[in-house]
This record gives structure tokens, C-alpha cells and sequence, in this order.
């Protein structure tokens, strides 16, 4: 990671990675998106809404990752000061933000027919509206705190502080027994039939590699934004 | 209930807003990386 702390050396890595990512993970998820609408059998007890699974769980896993990956760049920041670290966070929030929005409206969707209700106000889909909100909040700070020429360790510390809802996300459906089901796909292994589940992987990293794509393109765009503001700087002074 | 426009509904918006992310992103990028270049010439 320090190896990338050179913006230049950075770039040269994450050009050729941009259209990389773009172009795998479109291949990836839209296969996975026709193969889990066409190629797979309905549920024995949801029928054909099951089918919402294979977005919905990778919006999931993208809202919460990247949250953690926020975390994983104010850790850097604070500690090691690493000088991509704000701006990988800062690049890293809309994406999340979007993911997780999208996460809240297709089980919204997904509720209506198979719980009766759009929104149940259930521990997991509480705790994944509080990451929503805190995303908001960090985009807000974030702006804010580079408007007035900070460092962003206080978007930062917001990012740290925020990642304790993770655990509370991940943990919801055992701590409180409310609507939402339990946890039906492990690390070690799922309770889905393989006949289901086979597309599932390929839209969790087709997802996985545009939410890549979309905070590399940002992160290019703070780069060039900065390199410009430095260029009027030193223009002004000169 | 028929399932089909819940499924419709539901990959329409995770499409739709990743389009829009993408475009946004690509869109900002594209920018900023012109108005780098043209400052360097």
C-alpha cells in the first residue's frame, strides 16, 4: 500500500485497472443478472422473487465493504499518513452510499411480496439505513472539511467511529429475532440449493469490480482536480 | 401477487443507479483529467 503512496506511480496502476474493472465487471453482472433471471428455478417457497436475491445480496456486501474500506483509509490516514488515504475514502463514499441505498430499495421490494410490508422497522434494515445516513454524513464532512483546506482527519475519525454499525449490521439477525431471516450465506458454506445459488458469484464480483471502476474514476478525478487547484495556486502567487 | 414486476422493479433500480454512478464518475474524471492537461500545455 505505501508502494502507492507516489500519486504518479498510482496512476500509472490505475489507468489500464479502470477500463479493466469496467469491462470484467460488466461481463460478470450482466451474466450474472440473465442467468439469474432465466437459467435458474423459482424458489419452492418465494417462487420467482427469489430471483431479487442476486442483486440485492451484492448491494449488501458493497454497502457494508465499503464502509470498511473507509475505515481501512482513516486507519492509514491517521497512522501512517498515507497522502491517497482521504481521497480514497472520499472516492469510496458515493459508491458505498448508492450500494446501500440500493440494498435498502430492492429488499424493499423484495418485502412487499413475500413479508406483505415495504419496511418493517426491523433491526437489519435499521442498522442498514443508520450506514446509509452515515454515508451521507461522511460525503458532507468530507466536501466540507476540503473546501477549507483540511487534512480530512476529522472525516477520518468520523469514518473509524462509523464502522462500529458493521458489527451491528452483521449481527442483527441474532441479536434481535425480528423480520428479517437469519443468515443464510456463510463463509463456510450456504443453506441455499446449489440450483439457486450458482449466479450469485457472479454478480457479487461483477458489483464488486464497477464499485472498484467507480472509486478508481473518482479517485482520478480528486488527482486532476487537485493538480489544477495547485497549478491557480501557485499562478495567483507568482 | 404477480412476482414478476417486484423482479423487474428491483434490477431496474440496481441498473439504474449504478448507470448513473458510473456515468457520474466517468463523466467527472473525464473532466478533470482535461482540465489537467490543459493547464500542462
Amino acid at each position: 500500500m505505501h508502494a502507492l503512496a507516489n500519486p504518479a506511480r498510482f496512476l500509472r496502476i490505475a489507468r489500464p485497472a479502470t477500463m479493466w474493472l469496467l469491462l470484467i465487471g460488466l461481463v460478470l453482472a450482466v451474466g450474472g443478472m440473465a442467468a439469474g433471471l432465466t437459467l435458474t428455478p423459482p424458489d419452492y417457497l418465494q417462487g420467482e422473487t427469489v430471483r431479487i436475491l442476486y442483486i440485492h445480496v451484492p448491494a449488501a456486501w458493497l454497502g457494508m465493504a465499503g464502509w470498511l474500506g473507509i475505515a481501512a483509509t482513516s486507519v492509514s490516514q491517521l497512522v501512517w499518513r498515507h497522502p491517497l488515504a482521504a481521497v480514497a475514502g472520499r472516492a469510496t463514499a458515493p459508491a458505498g452510499a448508492i450500494f446501500a441505498a440500493t440494498c435498502l430499495i430492492t429488499g424493499s421490494i423484495w418485502g412487499r411480496p413475500t413479508w406483505g410490508t415495504w419496511w418493517e422497522w426491523d433491526g437489519r434494515l435499521t442498522s442498514m439505513l443508520v450506514l446509509f445516513f452515515l454515508y451521507l454524513g461522511y460525503i458532507a464532512l468530507g466536501a466540507a472539511e476540503r473546501e477549507r483546506g483540511g487534512e480530512g482527519r476529522i472525516t477520518a475519525i468520523y469514518g473509524l467511529v462509523g464502522a462500529i454499525n458493521l458489527p451491528v449490521i452483521h449481527y442483527s439477525v441474532l441479536w434481535w429475532r425480528t423480520l428479517h431471516q437469519g443468515e443464510s450465506i456463510g463463509l463456510t458454506g450456504s443453506s441455499i440449493d446449489n440450483s439457486i445459488l450458482w449466479p450469485l458469484p457472479l454478480t457479487m464480483m461483477g458489483f464488486t469490480c464497477l464499485f472498484g471502476a467507480a472509486v478508481l474514476m473518482r479517485m482520478r478525478a480528486e488527482l486532476a482536480d487537485a493538480k489544477v487547484e495547485a497549478r491557480r495556486r501557485r499562478m495567483t502567487q507568482a | 401477487m404477480n412476482p414478476w414486476p417486484f423482479v423487474i422493479a428491483a434490477y431496474s433500480v440496481i441498473v439504474g443507479l449504478t448507470a448513473v454512478l458510473l456515468g457520474w464518475a466517468y463523466a467527472s474524471m473525464l473532466r478533470a483529467e482535461a482540465a489537467a492537461d490543459k493547464l500542462r500545455k
